[in-house]
């Protein structure tokens, strides 16, 4: 009887008190700088927990939308996963200062993360993939087909997610964006991409699933070519300037990271403070520095450093920019074949 | 009252531990196995169905993994056996005092810092641009870069250094019971090292043998970071497609799944290795 209730006490969830925001992110995200301005400003506490797209759904699903007040996940995946889990509750816009936000990311991201009337995503910072590539090679890997060309046997690598899937159908000559809407079409176009990926499973040294990985692999020399995020890339050429980040020649792969309410956060009001908060222009370019990608927040850019402008104009040119395909939302069912697609290729010898 | 007495405190002293196992490891895994055995038919609807069992069943890629790895755990359990039991015969038999504390103390060292620092030492020694392949570089026994890493020697070499101690501390202390005086009595008798070994000291030490198998058995078969650290593109290990399946494919359905049958399997082969070497698991958890 009287262990009872003590164990009960150790196994209860702890109790957010009025002011904490528990933040859940990307690295880089919240850097600690921004946090303390934050907690000078307002008083409110922030508790940020690292996370990655297919992370975020999994805690909020495992806890139906408790445990943290804002995440971040990426527009695409918005929509098919709250259908499906239920885990996000709708934005209130009165209550977000959208003079601060570039119109046309806000519009873009207001309708890719609809569902009825209601919106769930407002823009935070977006960025590309695409190929980080060695100089030595820089010739001959244009495009992500070029990761499987031939002399480079166990010096590429890439991750076995989505973006590779997407970027190789692109460069088949293919839209894997248009085929979202058609199934049948869309798993067709993925098995050619499978058996693509399967031949070019000698070229591959270790698939990378962490940032540090890659940048290991890539830093040492041992990797020449690799799929990878823009950020990544141009933080390896500061330190190794052989290294850059190319667009392909097909489409950069562009994505919009978000804020998104979690349907049982218990601290709506801070997360909407933090939300106007980050958004500020000086503010936004701090977490520019941190994360490496740039922000939604307008007018940000007159205060980012010129070494990342720099970076970011050597990897785009207006042409490329144009050329970037920005994600469409993913229906729901879609990742059950690229799943299937992937578990293949990882089983292929 | 008075009888009751005992009872109460018998109670109370289980309690902490029944509620341990019940809290946390009883109702998971029957939470687990029922959430295996629902399909998700539609948004937020699901219905009764095997359909998970059947895939692990009909698809060889699951089947093949589970196989490969169950080979390998016991592959990696025999190798820690023959490495384990000499050091384990040393540290009871040929030393004392001091030493032997010391002994103990190096094979505890590794376990002070976690698993996945030690995986991260590993990949420093074994990759291209590591201390293994540029000390061979230096020393003119390589012409190039070698790479050691992401292969399957790799993963073996990196189970059988996570779970040597767990192999050892069982085998220390049941030839420590081993009376000096039936070996010397073996030798008397005209027995040799060999028949010594075969006849006496095995068949003694067999009850800690099997126990310590089974314990590096199951953190083998159970390990995550080891295989996909140092497996690289081939890992293929079943907690990895348990993984997967949790996070990565949102499929949790599938991935409990496995897990019952990682479960189910994995006790099945614990019992026919206890079956094959006529040992009783009350003996052996003695």
């Amino acid at each position: 009887m009287v262990v009872l209730p003590a164990a009960v006490a150790l196994v209860w969830p702890v109790v957010a008190s009025a002011d904490e925001l528990r933040l859940l992110t990307w690295g880089g995200y919240a850097p600690d700088e921004v946090v303390q301005a934050f907690e000078k400003e307002t008083g409110i506490k922030v508790l940020v927990t690292l996370s990655n797209n297919e992370d975020m759904i999994s805690k909020l699903r495992a806890t139906g939308g408790a445990g943290f007040d804002l995440a971040q996940p990426s527009q695409d995946r918005i929509t098919s996963a709250q259908q499906e889990f239920n885990i996000y509750k709708p934005i209130e816009f009165t209550k977000i200062n959208q003079a601060q936000i570039i119109d046309s990311m806000l519009a873009a991201t207001r309708k890719n993360t609809a569902i009825g009337d209601e919106v769930f995503g407002v823009p935070h910072i977006w960025g590309t993939s695409g190929l980080v590539v060695n100089r030595s090679v820089a010739e001959r890997v244009k495009d992500w087909t070029d990761l499987c060309g031939p002399d480079l046997v166990g010096k590429v690598s890439y991750r076995m997610r989505r973006p590779i899937l997407i970027g190789m159908a692109f460069a088949m000559g293919e839209n894997p964006f248009e085929a979202y809407a058609d199934v049948p079409r869309y798993e067709r176009m993925m098995e050619k991409v499978g058996e693509t990926l399967v031949a070019c499973k000698p070229n591959v040294k270790a698939y990378w699933s962490g940032g540090d990985e890659l940048i290991n692999l890539v830093s040492s020399g041992e990797v020449v070519a690799a799929e990878g995020w823009d950020a990544g890339g141009w933080k390896l050429h500061d330190e190794k300037p052989e290294i850059s980040f190319v667009a392909p020649a097909s489409g950069a792969l562009g994505w919009i990271d978000t804020f998104a309410l979690p349907r049982r956060g218990k601290n709506e009001e801070a997360a909407y403070k933090w939300i106007n908060f980050v958004m500020k222009p000086e503010i936004a370019a701090q977490i520019t520095r941190s994360a490496g990608n740039f922000s939604a927040s307008k007018g940000a850019e007159a205060f980012v450093d010129e070494r990342l402008k720099a970076n970011y104009q050597a990897s785009f040119d207006q042409a490329a920019i144009d050329n970037i395909r920005w994600y469409p939302p993913v229906p729901a069912g879609l990742e059950a074949i690229e799943g299937r697609i992937l578990d293949r290729v990882q089983a292929a010898r | 009252m008075r009888a009751d007495g005992p009872r109460l405190a018998t109670w109370l002293l289980l309690g902490p531990a029944l509620l341990w196992l019940v809290l946390l490891i009883v109702l998971p895994h029957v939470d687990m196995l029922l959430v295996s055995l629902r399909l998700r038919a539609g948004f937020g609807q699901y219905q009764t169905s095997a359909v998970h069992y059947l895939a692990f069943f009909t698809e060889p890629l699951y089947w093949r993994t589970f196989m490969r790895t169950a080979v390998m755990s016991i592959l990696a359990t025999f190798l820690t056996l023959v490495i384990a039991f000499p050091v384990a015969w040393y540290i009871a038999k040929m030393v004392r005092g001091r030493v032997r504390s010391l002994l103990f103390l190096a094979c505890l060292v590794p376990f002070w810092v976690s698993e996945l620092v030690r995986t991260y030492g590993w990949m420093i020694l074994l990759r291209e641009t590591g201390v293994v392949s540029g000390f061979l570089q230096w020393s003119g026994l390589a012409s190039g870069p070698v790479e050691m890493l992401y292969n399957d020697v790799a993963v073996m070499v990196g189970l059988v250094y996570a779970s040597m101690l767990f192999m050892v501390v069982p085998l220390v202390t049941t030839l420590d019971s081993l009376d000096d005086s039936l070996i010397e009595a073996a030798y008397d008798l005209g027995g040799n090292a060999w028949s010594v070994l075969r006849e006496i000291v095995i068949p003694f030490a067999m009850p800690g043998i099997v126990s310590g198998c089974i314990v590096v058995f199951m953190l083998s078969l159970g390990n995550y970071l080891t295989p996909v650290l140092l497996g690289g593109k081939d890992s293929m290990w079943f907690t990895e497609q348990i993984f997967t399946q949790f996070i990565v494919r949102f499929n949790w359905e599938q991935g409990a799944a496995f897990g019952v049958l990682l479960l189910v399997l994995s006790s099945l082969i614990v019992w026919l290795g206890l079956k094959l070497t006529r040992q009783s698991f009350t003996e052996v958890m003695r």
